[in-house]
């Protein structure tokens, strides 16, 4: 019933309880902060100015809640588990506020609401106080809190909480889970490819188990992870490429995957697809280009690798988002037991794939022009195989689909556009959010038809 | 529909075989599911078509009637059976479908119970993504509307990954027997909130439940419930907003020769007699491909509620 007996091999491992050397993504008060981080030994979160192992989170089931708390050996990460129904400190909010008289006529923004200094905090500090004291020392002594309607008390509340005792969440990094902390944080390094729009490619491209995909991967590596999760350790995700260089698939390394998956995960340049069994090549029409994007993808590549220390420093000056935390080892090199994702893929494969053809494609390249890529790929696809293309822009998609209609290679064409939005649902004050993305890229998608030459349309 | 047998896989050398259910395409919203059977035809606007004339071709084929007329014969999947299944009920469909099975988590293995079946939409794509270890547990109260999902789900060859059940999910809740052994939970119910506390026993510590919900008061009951248990509640709606792409000569509005511009009217009679053969900006005007959004698209569905069983040990 588990996916893990039957997927994990290798060892076992329960997937919903945090185990040492997995990753995971840490929320840090709220979404405030999302951290991907691995669980080692010797592996710390910093918070504030302060550096705390992550080690009290190995065991741990994701979804678990952690608070800063006061020991022997200062201060550590501790399990807070809520104590009864509904009396979470998250779901403090649930204030109703039906018939609320209070308004902020009265409130005076001069600065001396708030009775408590800095000093008399960190003493409180020395002396062993909680996080949680404190804020409640604070609430105590501000002048304006009880003027505050019941609203605004609560959001004074967690705003002190986020800063003195500040909540760690445990979450399981998930195609949903790490397509949305990077389309938050570094939407760039994903194509700007927002999770709605990445499970619609999903779902054109027909994902399922023993499919396999043939995938155009510039965004990082978030559609390989997505297609390797969905296919659980059966089939294949073939990652092409243009020119010598595979593109990078990083991210597919916040996945927990088992070495089946990761088995699952190989790539293969367009030449090497393109290149016939006795071994003459067909030629490319790639109009120049390769050198660019090669080039390009290199210079992406690199900036991938330094990531740990560029987003080092972000979180330092801005104290807000970093994405891989400040552990010991890299993550890369800890994961050496299990086989690395996107291996080269093997000549039998490759062969299997020209004879039978890919069971779909899924594209998600901003620097390549869809036509003539899909131009080069079409033909790897079985008959009758869906295929879906990602663009962030329209008018490559309509070049595309017109050829497409014109040499009549694929029917049920279609470009559309995802729009989401998320709502407030809160008594009496339910609404859209303030904010929202307003553009989440275009996908056309169709299916494959056979071309036959000797039947004419009527 | 699944590749659950690898042997069924799409490739270029799978055919169709007596027995293989077919999409059968004429446009993009004409399409119809066709089982097929060696001795029998299909009728359309187009003529006739002998389903033993199908049999030996490779899935995507286009095949021809008796007047010459033709359509193309796809392999089904979750996204086409959406668009051909018979609607006993309002169905979900791909925007929601994809969201749904995203922000759920489901993942190959995974055990998912669902209320009510309806027409089986959702359903169909669920068993796509628990296959080929997990399975889809699937309720609803209605007896005839169950019979008819277990009989689409037995054509499509999903019965080995989706089990129906009749039960008021609402009134008994979810069967005792999964009692912390799932996964996921997605509900679309009239009233959700009676459902959710059962749910909310079914589910795993941070098992993810959905419920789907065309209004917002539905929604408001719902969160208000799923509060006591729940965490990470968030409310989503999506939507897809189609375009259509046509091919068009547009007139460049160049001050021509004669420097007069109102020489367009003629210019495009011209063009249309004589394919620009006079008139150097007129044959230089390229045509151009074209996007817009469709004027008429689904303005609503329902919207996604979404939680997180809360951790207790």
């Amino acid at each position: 019933m588990s996916q893990s007996n039957k997927l994990e091999e290798d060892s076992y491992h329960n997937p919903r309880v945090a185990w040492e050397g997995c990753s995971v993504l840490l929320d840090i008060n709220d979404g405030d902060r999302l951290v991907f981080a691995r669980l080692t030994a010797g592996s710390t979160l910093t918070i504030g100015n302060k550096k705390y192992p992550l080690q009290p989170l190995i065991g741990c089931p994701f979804g678990s809640w952690f608070q800063v708390e006061n020991g022997k050996e200062g201060q550590y990460l501790s399990r807070v588990l809520p104590t009864s129904e509904g009396d979470n400190v998250v779901e403090k909010g649930d204030c109703r506020i039906k018939d609320e008289s209070k308004d902020n006529r009265a409130l005076v923004d001069n600065n001396t609401a708030q009775s408590l200094s800095g000093e008399d905090i960190d003493s409180m500090r020395r002396q062993g106080a909680t996080g949680d004291e404190i804020v409640q020392a604070l609430i105590a002594n501000s002048a304006t809190f009880e003027k505050k309607t019941s609203f605004s008390q609560e959001k004074y509340r967690l705003k002190k909480q986020k800063k003195y005792a500040p909540k760690v969440l445990l979450r399981r990094p998930f195609t949903r889970s790490i397509c949305e902390t990077y389309f938050k944080k570094y939407p760039a390094r994903i194509g700007f490819l927002r999770v709605d729009t990445l499970s619609l490619l999903l779902s054109m491209g027909n994902v399922g188990a023993h499919s396999d995909v043939l995938v155009v991967d510039m965004v990082g590596g978030i559609l390989t992870g997505a297609v390797a999760e969905r296919l659980g350790g059966t089939g294949y995700v073939c990652n092409t490429y243009l020119g010598l260089t595979p593109y990078p698939v990083d991210i597919v390394r916040m996945f927990n995957f088992s070495s089946e998956t990761c088995r699952r995960i190989v790539r293969c340049s367009l030449t090497d697809l393109c290149c016939s069994q006795n071994g003459t090549c067909v030629p490319v029409s790639q109009s120049g280009e390769p050198r660019n994007i090669e080039s390009q993808s290199q210079e992406e590549k690199s900036s991938m690798c330094s990531v740990s220390m560029d987003e080092s420093a972000i979180s330092s000056e801005s104290g807000m988002l970093d994405l891989v935390a400040e552990t010991s080892t890299s993550p890369v090199t800890k994961a050496s037991k299990t086989p690395k994702p996107g291996e080269k893929a093997s000549q039998e494969a490759i062969s299997f794939w020209k004879e039978n053809g890919f069971s779909s494609l899924i594209i998600a390249a901003p620097d390549v022009d869809a036509w003539s890529i899909v131009k080069e790929l079409l033909p790897f696809l079985s008959f009758s195989a869906p295929f879906a293309i990602y663009h962030q822009y329209i008018q490559p998609l309509a070049t595309c689909m017109h050829n497409l209609q014109l040499g009549k290679m694929a029917v049920g064409l279609q470009i559309s556009e995802p729009w989401l939005r998320e709502y407030q649902v809160l008594p009496s004050r339910t609404h859209p959010h303030m904010q929202m993305s307003a553009f989440g890229g275009y996908i056309l998608s169709g299916t494959k038809i056979r071309i036959e030459d000797q039947l004419q349309p009527k | 529909m699944l590749p659950v047998d690898p042997a069924q896989k799409l490739s270029f050398k799978r055919c169709i075989a007596d027995g293989d259910l077919v999409i059968v395409y004429e446009r993009h919203d004409t399409m119809k599911a066709v089982k097929v059977c060696e001795n029998s035809v299909l009728q359309n606007r187009f003529g006739v078509f002998k389903h033993s004339d199908w049999i030996g071709r490779p899935f995507g084929s286009k095949v021809l009637s008796n007047k010459g007329g033709f359509v193309y014969l796809l392999a089904p999947t979750p996204e086409l059976w959406t668009l051909v299944l018979s609607h006993r009920t309002q169905i979900l469909y791909i925007a929601d479908i994809s969201f749904v099975i995203m922000y759920l988590e489901v993942v190959p293995g995974c055990l998912v119970l669902e209320s009510g079946t309806g027409s089986g939409s959702l359903t169909t794509s669920l068993a796509r993504a628990v296959a080929p270890t997990g399975h889809v547990y699937t309720f609803d109260f209605h007896e005839q509307r169950a019979v008819s999902a277990r009989e689409d789900f037995e054509r499509t060859g999903l019965n080995d990954l989706v089990t129906v059940g009749v039960r008021d999910i609402q009134g008994d809740g979810f069967p005792d027997d999964f009692f912390g052994k799932v996964d996921s939970v997605f509900l679309d119910l009239p009233q959700p909130w009676l459902a959710i506390p059962s749910a909310g026993k079914m589910l795993k510590q941070d098992g993810i439940l959905c419920s789907f919900s065309p209004c917002i008061e539905q929604v408001q009951r719902s969160c208000e419930t799923l509060r006591a248990n729940f965490t990470d509640i968030r409310t989503f709606e999506v939507l897809l907003r189609p375009y259509e792409v046509k091919e068009g000569k547009m007139e460049s509005c160049q001050a021509d020769e004669s420097g007069s511009t109102g020489s367009l009217p003629r210019k495009r009679r011209q063009r249309s007699s004589e394919e620009g053969s006079n008139g150097r900006e007129i044959s230089n005007s390229p045509t151009t491909v074209m996007a817009r959004p469709s004027p008429e698209a689904k303005g609503h569905t329902g919207y996604l509620t979404f939680a997180r069983l809360r951790c207790l040990s």
